[in-house]
């Protein structure tokens, strides 16, 4: 609790303050941006923490994070088009209310929303990250290797329609990731003995280049001639009939969001989701859904607010990236040389608490700064588009050249731009090639180090309950498509028939 | 069999191009192996395992991802072009603007250590905006200019994130 006070004392000064009231807006006015998520606002806007000091930097990263949250809500609400998967719920009911007039409802209900799943979120780390991180410590090599799989499987099954293209996307990441001296001998891989390579491809060139360039020439190949149009807002409020239909799904989502954001089965795209479904099942106004129905905002709003603080906790505790925002963090951290993980509340913690009570502060600025600003938000989604992209590419060449002043660094982000832009052609999911570079070195560190306290054998991998169970949980997900076989089948087996029947026709 | 004409045949390729990314993992799995093979073990080696296993295990997973990643796109699986805000599917891939917009891109990579930034980061912008269809001939070479020039002032001088101000700023 004193740790958090001490936090807080170090948050409130003004250029903090200051930093954190800019990160939320310069996180909302991108993430508002169409075709801009909080992963690639984040990874653009890396580079502006170069000259800063961690604990600023961090401050201001925060706000980007829960800004780029609410900016993307903002876009499927007006637009209907969601630019990520966490919004996409958003979209569901907040549309269909900005199109009968009731925008400003909707961006209330949602701004609302991210506070109280964002506030409980963030208390909820106040709780358990400490709880965690100590616990953590005690946490051996194998069992990080194992969790380290885990993210690897769980990241490559839950998310996307292929496992199988999922799968050659993390391989890809990994490749990267080996490239460079090797960390325990010094071996040079992959590095075709140029002397660029030698020190690995910087994790900041890769996230920017599959996020940024990769999605700007995407877009630019099957560019809408004709940009949606948004729908324009007043100013949100909420009358006393909507907050008594709102203030039950703000206080579930948490219940929902937080444990799935701290697991990595993807972020937001899940809970947000069951929020949905949840709200929609509780609701007194069924007939609504679907047509307008303020539950199905502020529910899934709020349940994606807690899931970026649940995020927050692994990626602090374990060093556990379980979203591409927290990869990119992850990435912001390594590029102090600060490694996240059960060490980091020991080391860091200054740092860590100042993050904290940065995080209730940016919340706070959020609602205070957002809801007045909404109109003016609406206003960016007009942007001509040529503009659009022609700024990502320019700040995307920004950020690559400035980790190193090295032009070497734009080509090598030319090139991961293009594979970037085949993955999305040909529905190769982006973030498991993300977590392969980030965790893949880290990965290959543990597993040798285990192997080196076994003398070599492979019982050393799973020498701990801990492991053990997390193999456990590794092999059913694996294996889940034949177990399903064997599980009762939700279509009674006449109907597969006569499908059946109809393709032999 | 039937004798497939030259443009059976195309339209097939077109049908199948996603066989391009197995031969990238391909290409990849024989890299990464050949790359992993050379490594000399005899010296510097801590434990047992040493920097070789783990890229032989990702090259060969590679090799195998890419035969059955063929096997899935030859039985007809097609992966899902990621759909977006401002991504309209429906019309045909335009070839001529992502080729434009590479060209913009490696133009200011090329010319960054040379002219400076506050120039070729101006190239750019104009160039990608030019190249997505943007032309108006006064607006788009000021803004581009004076985005470059703000973003040089604002990331050189005020975040003390060094760029290159080439030529033009040595004049100030």
């Amino acid at each position: 609790m004193e740790q958090l006070l001490n936090g807080f004392a170090t948050a409130l000064t003004p250029t903090h303050l200051l930093l954190a009231a800019i990160g939320v807006l310069l996180g909302t006015a991108i993430g508002v941006l169409p075709g801009i998520g909080p992963a690639m606002a984040v990874a653009l806007l890396l580079p502006v923490t170069y000259g800063m000091e961690p604990t600023g930097a961090f401050i201001m990263f925060a706000g980007i994070y829960y800004g780029g949250m609410f900016g993307g809500s903002t876009t499927s609400i007006l637009l209907n088009t969601p630019g990520e998967s966490a919004a996409v719920v958003a979209a569901f009911e907040g549309n269909p209310m900005a199109r009968k007039g009731r925008g400003a409802q909707a961006l209330a209900a949602a701004a609302i929303g991210h506070f109280t799943g964002g506030i409980i979120g963030t208390l909820l780390i106040v709780l358990l990250a400490p709880f965690v991180a100590k616990h953590a410590v005690d946490i051996g090599a194998p069992d990080l290797f194992a969790i380290m799989v885990l993210a690897f499987i769980a990241v490559t099954s839950v998310l996307g329609a292929s496992r199988i293209r999922g799968v050659a996307s993390l391989l890809i990441g990994l490749t990267l990731g080996l490239v460079g001296l090797d960390e325990m001998t010094g071996q040079q891989r992959l590095t075709f003995g140029s002397l660029h390579l030698a020190d690995g491809i910087d994790i900041v060139v890769v996230a920017v280049a599959l996020f940024a360039v990769g999605e700007a020439l995407w877009v630019a190949a099957h560019l809408r001639r004709k940009p949606f149009e948004p729908i324009p807002v007043g100013r949100p409020w909420l009358s006393r009939a909507d907050l008594k239909r709102t203030w039950k799904p703000w206080l579930r989502g948490p219940a929902i969001g937080f444990p799935f954001g701290a697991i990595p089965a993807g972020g937001a795209e899940i809970p947000t989701f069951l929020s949905y479904v949840t709200e929609k099942r509780l609701s007194k106004h069924k007939d609504e859904f679907g047509k307008g129905a303020i539950e199905g905002v502020a529910g899934p709003e709020s349940t994606a607010s807690a899931s970026a603080a649940g995020t927050l906790v692994t990626m602090l505790t374990l060093g556990l990236p379980t979203t591409a925002v927290a990869a990119v963090m992850l990435a912001a951290f390594q590029q102090y040389g600060i490694q996240p993980g059960p060490l980091l509340f020991q080391r860091e913690s200054g740092l860590v608490w100042a993050l904290i009570a940065s995080l209730f502060i940016g919340l706070t600025l959020l609602l205070v700064l957002n809801l007045p600003l909404a109109p003016l938000w609406a206003k960016l989604l007009r942007i001509p588009r040529p503009y659009l992209y022609a700024g990502i590419l320019f700040f995307a060449s920004v950020g690559a050249y400035a980790v190193n002043a090295d032009i070497f660094d734009l080509l090598l982000m030319f090139v991961i731009g293009l594979l970037g832009f085949g993955m999305r052609r040909y529905g190769l999911p982006v973030l498991p090639a993300i977590i392969g570079v980030i965790l893949g070195p880290a990965a290959e560190q543990q597993m040798r180090r285990s192997l080196q306290l076994s003398d070599g054998s492979l019982t050393g991998l799973v020498n701990s309950p801990m492991a053990i169970i997390v193999y456990v949980v590794v092999l059913i997900i694996v294996f889940f498509p034949l177990i399903k076989k064997f599980l009762p089948k939700p279509t009674p087996p006449a109907a597969s028939e006569v499908e059946r029947e109809k393709v032999d026709a | 069999m039937t004798t497939e004409t030259p443009a059976q045949s195309k339209s097939w390729l077109r049908e199948h191009s996603e066989l391009g990314i197995c031969a990238l993992l391909v290409v990849l799995g024989v890299l990464v192996l050949t790359d992993a093979l050379r490594i000399p073990t005899d010296f510097a080696q801590r434990g047992p395992v040493g920097p070789k296993a783990v890229p032989i295990l990702v090259g060969s997973l590679l090799l195998v991802v890419a035969v059955l990643l063929a096997r899935d796109v030859l039985r007809g699986g097609r992966g899902e072009a990621e759909a977006g805000e401002d991504v309209d599917l429906n019309a045909p891939a335009d070839w001529r603007t992502v080729l434009l917009l590479c060209g913009a891109f490696l133009a200011n990579a090329a010319l960054i250590g040379v002219v400076g930034f506050p120039i070729s980061g101006a190239i750019l912008f104009w160039g990608a905006a030019y190249a997505l269809g943007s032309r108006a001939y006064v607006r788009d070479p000021l803004l581009a200019a004076g985005l470059s020039i703000l973003t040089f002032v604002i990331f050189n001088n005020l975040l003390g994130v060094p760029l290159p101000g080439g030529p033009l700023m040595e004049v100030f």
